[in-house]
This record gives structure tokens, sequence and C-alpha cells, in this order.
């Protein structure tokens, strides 16, 4: 099995968000970037299983600038063979799946992972639109996945359950929490990882649809009202007259 | 022309096909123009949405489409826009809108944004808000193509009669072979899912145990709410993984978030900052939930929460 993993580069979960340039850029200033939790936890790490059960290739790939190269390292230091950056900044959606999918398609893989979305701009579009342009299926939200030869059965969320859905390579698929488990790179994994291809390779040509104009941060919350625990009666009424939730 | 999917899940719409045709309406107007509403498969009672806007309702009834595949639904939703001239497109941000969204974009090369949580404004450019950081910042999204695509997040307005029943128009669009087999649908019945729920009864580790989670389904029984819980109670297997609420669990959006002995780690806020009215409930005052609170109560949840739920039950006897 050939086996595609794009991974993207986020802020770290408790990272403080600020804006700069009068809130039209995110403020990376003392921001610690990390690989994003759903394309490394499950993502890379359900390609790795495979491999190692069926055989085959995992590459990385990312869309970035050469700062991304520490996150690429560390897919490479978990387990992944190889590493392919495409050199741009990743300002919208639609251009990231256009770069992943002109190399895809020159690569011809049996199944394309992402995470099933960022935790920085949370779109959760890119696997779609890379699904689309390379004309395969799409399983989104995948917490499960058997494969038996050509055929993956993949169990998806859906609202309030799962469904269980079967679909033969190539095909493009977004993980949940539950397709694996994290994996911590050791030593060996780190040391190897350095002498692993990383191939940088130029972007295709393409438009931003749609960017951010600017930014805010959420009206500050109100400090919380404490309510005596003896007095529920009084919680009912805040929820009923003041809030107008119930 | 603005073109809404309204989604009809077993052949019935739910509160947010409602809100999508809403929005839709909305933003037709913010752009001078009409908003049509588009259904696939068994959808009962269609001219209803014209009351929430829609100037007509076009339907693509092939029963193939009752299946979700979302290859073959964006091929049929963009031949339908095309066919009545729509150049921007809305669906509802649940999963099946989810991946809609991007297939839709890449295939009419549209701009797109995710979860939509306010009706566009088209002053100087075709802008929309959304959440970004997991709930901690918010973006505006200018869009430069003329084909737009908007994903609207569940909850973030509400459904408005504006109209009447409308007529449903049979469009005549090709539905491609699905290459996708749903062998197993497994749902919980009976109960709003978590996702679309307003009112949401979440309870953590100081619960103890599995065996007391009766006083948070009493809490939710008489609020008609939702329950849900944090990680580390799915991780342990008290709960089931559905009801995990956070970063990696299920983003929640509802009126009302009741949390029962959750400290408030910042992965769970993740997952629960778009919630309008917080109560936290904790026996810890320093737990750093109280700071995401609009209520909150310092005691201990064995006692608190069956006192809340009591309360409750005397306001619902009254009212």
């Amino acid at each position: 099995m050939k086996l595609l993993v794009c991974v993207s580069k986020t802020p770290e979960t408790t990272a403080k968000i600020s804006f700069s340039g009068d809130n039209t850029q995110f403020n990376e200033a003392g921001v610690q970037f990390i690989m994003n939790p759903y394309d490394e936890w499950y993502a890379l790490v359900r390609a790795l299983e495979l491999k190692e059960k069926a055989g085959g290739s995992v590459t990385i790939l990312n869309v970035g600038p050469a700062a991304n190269d520490t996150v690429i390292r560390k897919g490479l230091a978990i387990g992944a063979d190889n590493a392919v950056r495409i050199d741009a900044e990743p300002k919208s959606s639609l251009f990231v799946a256009k770069q992943i999918a002109a190399h895809a398609k020159e690569e011809g893989y049996d199944m394309v992972f992402l995470g099933k979305e960022t935790i920085d701009y949370n779109g959760s579009e890119v696997g779609g639109m890379v699904a689309e342009l390379l004309g395969q299926p799409y399983i989104s939200f995948a917490t499960a996945m058997e494969v038996n030869g050509n055929t993956a059965t993949i169990t998806r969320e859906i609202e309030g359950g799962v469904e269980v859905a079967e679909v033969d390579t190539p095909f493009v698929l977004s993980a949940s929490k539950g397709l694996a488990e994290q994996r911590i790179p050791n030593m060996r994994g780190i040391m190897m990882a350095k002498r692993k291809p990383l191939k940088v390779v130029a972007a295709t040509d393409a438009t931003d649809l749609a960017v951010v104009a600017s930014y805010e941060l959420p009206p500050a919350k109100s400090a919380v009202k404490l309510i005596d625990p003896e007095n529920m009666d009084e919680l009912v009424r805040l929820l009923s007259e003041e809030a107008k939730v119930i | 022309m603005v073109l809404v999917y309204a989604e009809s899940p077993k052949g019935k719409f739910k509160k947010s096909a409602f809100e999508a045709v809403t929005y839709g309406h909305k933003t037709a107007q913010v752009l001078g123009t009409q908003c049509v509403a588009l259904t696939l498969g068994d959808a009962e009672n269609a001219g209803q949405l014209g009351k929430y806007g829609a100037a007509k309702v076009v339907s693509v009834g092939d029963a193939a489409l009752n299946n979700f595949d979302s290859q073959v639904h964006a091929a049929v939703i963009a031949d339908a826009a095309k066919a009545v001239g729509a150049s921007v497109i809305v669906v509802s941000h649940s999963s099946s809108g989810k991946a809609l969204l991007g297939r839709l974009a890449a295939r009419m090369d549209a701009g797109s944004v995710s979860a939509a949580k306010a009706v566009p404004t088209n002053d100087g450019g075709f802008k929309v808000k959304t959440n970004v950081f997991s709930g901690k910042a918010i973006a505006e999204y200018q869009i430069n193509s003329a084909n737009k695509v908007l994903s609207l997040m569940g909850n973030a307005i509400q459904p408005e009669e504006v109209g009447s029943d409308v007529a449903v128009e049979a469009v005549s669009v090709t539905v491609p072979a699905s290459r996708v087999a749903i062998k197993e649908v497994k749902t919980v019945e009976g109960t709003v899912p978590l996702p679309e729920a307003e009112l949401v009864v979440s309870a953590g580790r100081g619960m103890k145990g599995p065996e007391n989670w009766g006083i948070i389904e009493d809490l939710a029984t008489t609020l008609g709410a939702t329950t849900a819980c944090s990680r580390p109670v799915a991780d342990t297997g008290w709960r089931p993984h559905h009801e995990h609420v956070g970063q990696t669990g299920v983003a929640v959006r509802p009126n009302l978030y009741i949390a029962a002995g959750i400290s408030g780690a910042i992965q769970h806020l993740a997952g629960v900052n778009s919630s309008k009215v917080i109560v936290v409930i904790n026996k810890d005052p320093e737990a750093p939930f109280f700071k995401a609170a609009d209520y909150g109560v310092v005691g201990d949840l064995f006692d608190v929460v069956p006192r809340l739920n009591d309360a409750l039950k005397k306001y619902k006897a009254n009212s």
C-alpha cells in the first residue's frame, strides 16, 4: 500500500491567541507550534499500522515554509518513510488542497489520510477538497478502519452515532479520535528521521479564493455569578429570567 | 441565486435545515437575490421550507440519495446549482455538510467558509465570520470568487418564519453511482444528538464512578437535555465515546451547558466555549471552569445536582 499522510503545523493547544498588524495577522511571537494532533495521533499512526501489517510506504506531505521542517521531521521520527514539503504559505484551504492533489495525482496513492480538522482554523475542508480534485470517495471522521485487500471497512462519526461504510482504494480519509493511539517517537526514530528523505518542491499555481480579512477576540466573559449551593431555586430563576435559556 | 441544501435524514427535516434556509434567505437579501432550497432523496413536506424564506423548493427524489456519499451528493448539488443558476451554496455544518463543503468548493472552484456564525455582509466585499482557534477567536473571511460555498454552524441563528409553503419542483439531475457502500448505521434514538442539542448536561471525574450517573440522567430528563461527559470519563469507559465533549471529541454549542464535576481543562473548554450560557458545579472553587462560566455553584455535586433537579421540576410544574 502506498499511503500519503497530510500534516499541518498548528499552534499548541494552550497557546495564547493574539493578533498583530491591525488584527489582520495571527501573532506568532512566543507561540509553540506542533503537528496538528489529529494528523499526528490518528491519521499518521493508522497509516503506519497499515504499512507494518501489509507492507508499502508512508509519505508525509506538508504545505508550508521551511520553518515547518521540524514538524515534518517529527512525523519521520514517528515512523514515516519519507516526506514532501510543498514550499508555499498555506493561506487558504483550497490552495492547500490543490497542492496536495497535484502531488497525489502524480504519485498515485492508495489512500490519502488527513486529520478531521486542524486545531487552528477548524475548517474540516481540505479532505473533501482533495477527494473532489482527485475524483475519489471521501470518508470523513473515521474512528476505526479495517483493510482487507483493496477494500476498507471504515466506521465514521455521524450525528448521534456511527456509520460503517465499505470502500475500495483509492480513497481519501479524515481521522477522528479512536482511529489509532498516539505514538511517542523514540531515540532511534529521531536519529533515523535525520537521514530520511525530505523533498522540497515548488508550489502549483493556485489563487486564494477565501482569505481572512480580520480577526477579533470574543467579547470578554463577565465574571461568574456564584449561586448559593443551598438555593437552586435562585439558579433556576436566573436561567429562566436573566439568561432566558429554559 | 442562493441555493440551500436542506438535509432530510430519514426523510425528515431537522431544525438545522430550517436554520440553513433562514440563513440562505438572509444571505439572498444581502445579495439582492432569491433563495432556493434543495432536497435530496426522501423529504417529507418539503414545501414547508417556503416558510423560512425559500422562494421555491427543488428536489432530486432518487432513493439512492437516502444514503450519504459526499461524492454523489456534491455532484448532484453542484448540478442542481447550475440548473437553478445559483452561485452561492449553503449547507449545514453537520457531519455530512462538513464533507460536502470542501467537495463543493473544489468542484465549483469556489471560495468557502466553514461553520459561518453570522449572516454575510456585502459592503466592499463578501465577508463572513466564523470561529477559529477552537473558539478562542473569530475570523472574518472575505470570499473573492464568483462562486461561494458556506456551511452554517448549528444554533448560530434561529429559524424564522417569514412566508408560507411553496411548490416543490423536481429538478432533473443525473445521480452518479456511489462507490461507498453503507453497511450499518448505529445511532442513539430518542435523544437529540450532541452537536445539535440546545440543552446539555455534562459530567466529569467528580462523579467518582459510572454507577452514580443516575442524578445526571435525571437532571437531563427534567430539562429535556442531552447528556455529555469529559474526556477522562469517556476514556475510562464510564460513558460512551460519542458523549465526549472537547477538543478531540464533539464540539457543542447549546443554549445551556451544565457541567458537574468537570475541572475545565483547556481541551474541554475548546469543545464548549460556543455555548450561550455555561453553569459550572464543582466543589473546588479554584476549578478553571469557573472562569469560563456564567453561573457557578461551589458545592458537592451529589447534593447540588439533585437539588437543582428538584428546583427545575418545581419550575416546570408552575410554568
